[in-house]
């Protein structure tokens, strides 16, 4: 029972971080390593306004949000356009801005245990003999809502319907008369907020450290590889399956594999089935 | 009305009177072809005699190490196509078989080298060979994650020392056998692969980066030259790999660690990608760099990722590439 309740939770975080960095890649063919970065900049953001502005809780997470999205936009206006389609220069730059970000933190201090984000209600519930606190029901509500809207977004708005005739073929779609850079860019702040959307939920459950960047890069990593790069149902799927994989691990072997599973699952999937289980297979592309 | 203007480039007389076998008819034109090359190796012999104090020298040998994977990097990358992010995994699996055939075996660092460079290099030939299929992004990818996958397993198992590392590795005799030996082996490899590029199984190797449909409608086995590739230059990156650990007189996880990935792919760009000669300057001009910010802590990766980003989007010859072009050709004005 607590296996299919910390499953849950888990995987929903999962998907959570993974669906910002699919969205990126998906539409503009971007593998966007500095996500971790967004991610963990975020914290930082919301924590900065919470204590040292002593804004209102809620409207510094929004703000914060906001602020990342116009820092991802700013990465994808400045450095990564001129980048864009030479993959090696893409990961190469984009990591080293992540790079930068991470250790410029790093650097300006924030380290140890001192920087918490508080839960956004406290206490906790027993659900089935299991207790859970809220942050972590909140968080699965948080993460359901997110896809949901994302879907909404996706498949009822304008922008949202050029962004996906983008990721389905550019060329046609630049035909259609969708500018493709814009939609870029829109991709790239919207996968900005989604990260620090869920940097927001998922950050109160421990300290804000520059290493969360990193683990979480590598999630997003796994979930969308094992998914299928740029497939947004198979980075829902994967995330649940990794999700279970991973709380399954650490119940029957050892707590210390929680990473060697994702790590695992990307390269077995690679070696496998490069463009994952539910990616359309496009082996010229992939493998010889 | 403005008189339109456009820059032409035409190579020297020089260049193209020394390119056949009639470069040795005069010395100017053997000077051209030597002066270059004589510089290069009789700076980098020098470099250990002019460094001031202990510190310095230890510098050199690192330099040499980051050399050698930043060399087996742009072999890969750009002579390839095979795009390795995974410096670190060859550093960390040679590193661990020296650190483990010297303490275990009492083996001395003349016989754990060699063994940890050929024995390290099959070890991670054999364990990439499944990838090797892949391309571009996702062979990226998968190399980036071997070495975070190997330090996790070693830290989780509590393997080979677990967090604390194997210790007592034996040190070089002598710290100019230990600089000069890195130096050499740096020179050795250098012209051994410019050597190798230019013979007739260079040309497979690119035709594979270019159009590897084509070499397998030849008739070539597409993954055994990839693998031979790799075997170089993992053989590149253990050896560098084992040589730190009787540097350091250390084996541990950290060798595993990013910077071993993300320093030779920065010198490779600021160097210049695809001369070979470019990663080994660009290192020797980075690793120094880095060794005077270390006061700074954590803000130097900070800073070396920002020229990294600036070389990358503004400038993504390199230096040597742009130094060969100012050697060989000259400019002017022409009207349109």
């Amino acid at each position: 029972m607590d296996i299919l309740i910390y499953g849950i939770i888990n995987s929903v975080s999962l998907a959570l971080i993974a669906i910002g960095f699919t969205l990126v890649y998906g539409i503009s063919r971007l593998p966007n390593f500095a996500h971790g970065a967004l991610y963990v900049a975020n914290g930082f953001i919301v924590w900065s306004l919470l204590n040292i502005l002593q804004i209102n809780y809620i409207l510094s997470i929004i703000l914060s949000l906001i602020i990342t999205g116009i820092i991802g936009a700013a990465i994808y206006q400045f450095i990564l356009i001129r980048v864009r389609g030479m993959a090696t220069s893409e990961i190469i730059a984009s990591y080293a801005i992540g790079l930068a970000i991470l250790e410029g933190f790093r650097w300006g201090g924030f380290k140890g245990m001192t920087y918490t984000l508080p839960v956004f209600i406290e206490g906790s519930i027993e659900i089935a003999g299991i207790p859970v606190d809220f942050q972590r029901i909140l968080a699965v509500l948080i993460g359901g809502l997110a896809i949901f809207l994302l879907w909404l977004f996706t498949h009822y708005n304008r922008i949202g319907l050029a962004l996906r005739g983008m990721a389905q073929d550019e060329r046609a779609a630049m035909m259609l008369g969708i500018d493709s850079d814009l939609m870029a860019l829109i991709a790239m702040a919207l996968g900005s907020i989604l990260a620090g959307l869920a940097g927001v939920v998922l950050l109160p459950m421990g300290n804000i450290v520059v290493e969360a960047g990193y683990n979480v890069l590598i999630l997003a990593i796994a979930v969308c590889i094992v998914g299928g790069l740029g497939s947004w149902v198979g980075a829902v799927l994967a995330a649940f399956m990794i999700g279970f994989a991973q709380i399954i691990t650490v119940r029957y072997i050892a707590s210390h594999f929680h990473m060697v599973v994702a790590l695992l699952a990307i390269i077995i999937t690679l070696i496998l089935r490069p463009s994952g289980i539910f990616g359309r297979q496009k082996q010229l592309e992939e493998r010889v | 009305m403005i008189e339109e203007r456009r820059k032409e480039r035409l190579d020297r007389g020089i260049k193209v009177r020394s390119e056949g076998i009639y470069a040795i008819s005069s010395w100017e034109e053997m000077a051209y072809l030597l002066l270059p090359r004589l510089f290069l190796i009789s700076g980098m012999l020098a470099l250990p005699l002019v460094m001031p104090g202990l510190y310095w020298q230890r510098v050199i040998s690192i330099v040499g190490i980051y050399s050698l994977l930043a060399l087996g990097f742009d072999f890969l990358a750009n002579f390839v196509g095979l795009v390795s992010l995974g410096g670190a995994f060859f550093i960390g699996t040679g590193g661990y078989i020296a650190a483990i055939l010297n303490t275990s075996f009492g083996l001395p660092p003349v016989v754990t080298i060699p063994v940890a460079t050929i024995v390290g290099a099959g070890t991670c030939t054999l364990l990439l060979y499944p990838c090797l299929p892949l391309r571009g992004v996702y062979f990226a990818i998968v190399t980036l994650m071997y070495p975070l996958v190997f330090a996790r397993i070693i830290e989780a198992l509590n393997i080979l020392g677990g967090t604390d590392g194997i210790v007592g590795v034996a040190s070089f005799p002598n710290r100019w056998i230990e600089q000069y030996c890195i130096l050499i082996t740096v020179i050795i490899s250098l012209f051994g692969l410019r050597r190798l590029v230019n013979e007739d199984i260079g040309l497979v190797f690119r035709g594979v980066k270019d159009n590897d449909q084509a070499v397998k409608a030849s008739a070539l086995s597409i993954n055994l030259y990839k693998s031979i590739t790799v075997f170089i230059a993992s053989a590149l990156g253990c050896l560098g790999g084992a040589y730190l650990v009787h540097i350091y007189m250390w084996s541990g996880i950290s060798q595993f660690a990013l910077d071993f990935s993300i320093i030779p792919i920065a010198a490779t760009v600021i160097g210049g990608g695809g001369t070979l000669v470019g990663p080994i300057l660009g290192c020797f001009i980075l690793v120094p760099i880095s060794e005077l910010l270390r006061a700074f802590g954590t803000l130097r990766i900070v800073f070396y990722s920002l020229i990294l980003v600036a070389f990358i989007v503004f400038r993504s010859e390199g230096i040597v590439v742009y130094a060969q072009r100012r050697y060989h050709q000259f400019e002017r004005w022409v009207r349109v």
